[in-house]
């Protein structure tokens, strides 16, 4: 059975329990949006003194809070508890045309030319990861939600403002793909 | 459970998330996709029958702000960020629980777009 849940989990299933998370929180009286959690921060951290976007009552945020912290700690049950080591199997055209990149074939679930510590403490390496989550912080605040907030409650609610934001998702990130990865890598 | 998910469907990964992208695989896809048609028949069972929370609040969705400006070139941005780190909030402290603390500066650095756009927010078209 172990062994079992080692493997990596197959689409359905994970998608399935991705449904089943924002049920749960729905039946809690909450909401399932993850990006939320990064405005509760900046709240927390005073910043409703400069800015009134951050001046709000972030104790109803707690549970959310509670909830990153519980995606910090399953992160870390994943890796030591519940995996095999494999590295991530995607498929042979990617490894190709990322190889193209000079970006290596998976050996983990993340390449090290861009997450390994080594690479932060080069001013590339830091400026594209610093980078990312920048668009990723601002750019989540101003379409009002993420994946989890457009892409699952929003798409799951069939509300039209999320699947303009989920093709803005795509217009943005075929860009990087296509168009910026090249150029920076 | 939501680490745990992200973390053994490998939704968190640079790797995957460029594939997607690249339309190479149905995995990413699948996953959504899969989520996203229980959501809506979950939801519509919800509107249906009237259910109510654990504490026995009627369940309301609310809608989102009308306009397509915001969504789309704040979607847009998103995009380019999510591309390049690989990463959207969520699977950002999931990496940090797995090991690859390069993610806790994604993370703040995410934190302090979020401030950014806070501060200018009055100046940008919504």
């Amino acid at each position: 059975m172990l062994e079992f849940i080692q493997q990596p989990w197959t689409w359905w299933v994970s998608g399935a329990i991705i449904s089943a998370i924002m049920f749960l929180l729905i039946f809690f009286g909450q909401s399932f949006g993850f990006s939320a959690n990064l405005r509760t921060i900046c709240s927390v951290a005073g910043g409703g003194k400069f800015v009134k976007f951050f001046d709000f009552n972030w104790r109803s945020q707690i549970w959310n809070l509670v909830f990153l912290i519980g995606a910090i700690l399953g992160g870390y049950i994943a890796r030591h508890y519940l995996s095999d080591g494999a590295p991530v199997l995607i498929s042979e055209n990617t490894i190709a045309d990322l190889s193209k990149l000079g970006i290596s074939a998976p050996t983990s679930a993340q390449p090290d030319e861009l997450f390994s510590l080594e690479s932060l403490f080069t001013l590339k390496g830091f400026l594209i990861l610093a980078f990312g989550g920048l668009m990723v912080g601002f750019g989540s605040r101003y379409a009002g939600g993420c994946t989890s907030g457009h892409a699952i409650s929003g798409l799951s609610d069939l509300q039209f403002p999320s699947l303009i934001a989920v093709i803005g998702f795509f217009v943005g990130g075929l860009l990087m793909t296509f168009v910026l990865l090249p150029i920076i890598l | 459970m939501f680490g745990i998910v992200m973390a053994k469907s490998e939704a968190f990964s640079w790797f995957r998330i460029q594939e997607m992208f690249r339309f190479q695989s149905f995995h990413m896809y699948g996953i959504i996709g899969t989520a996203v048609t229980l959501g809506v028949i979950g939801v519509a069972l919800i509107k249906k029958f009237n259910l109510r929370d654990i504490k026995g609040n009627p369940i309301t969705f609310f809608p989102k702000e009308k306009s397509i400006v915001r969504y789309l070139i704040g979607g847009t941005i998103f995009g380019l960020g999510w591309a390049l780190s690989g990463a959207c909030p969520g699977p950002m402290v999931v990496n940090i629980g797995y090991g690859y603390l390069s993610m806790i500066v994604v993370f703040l650095f995410a934190i302090i777009g979020t401030y950014l756009y806070g501060a200018i927010k009055n100046k940008l078209p919504h």
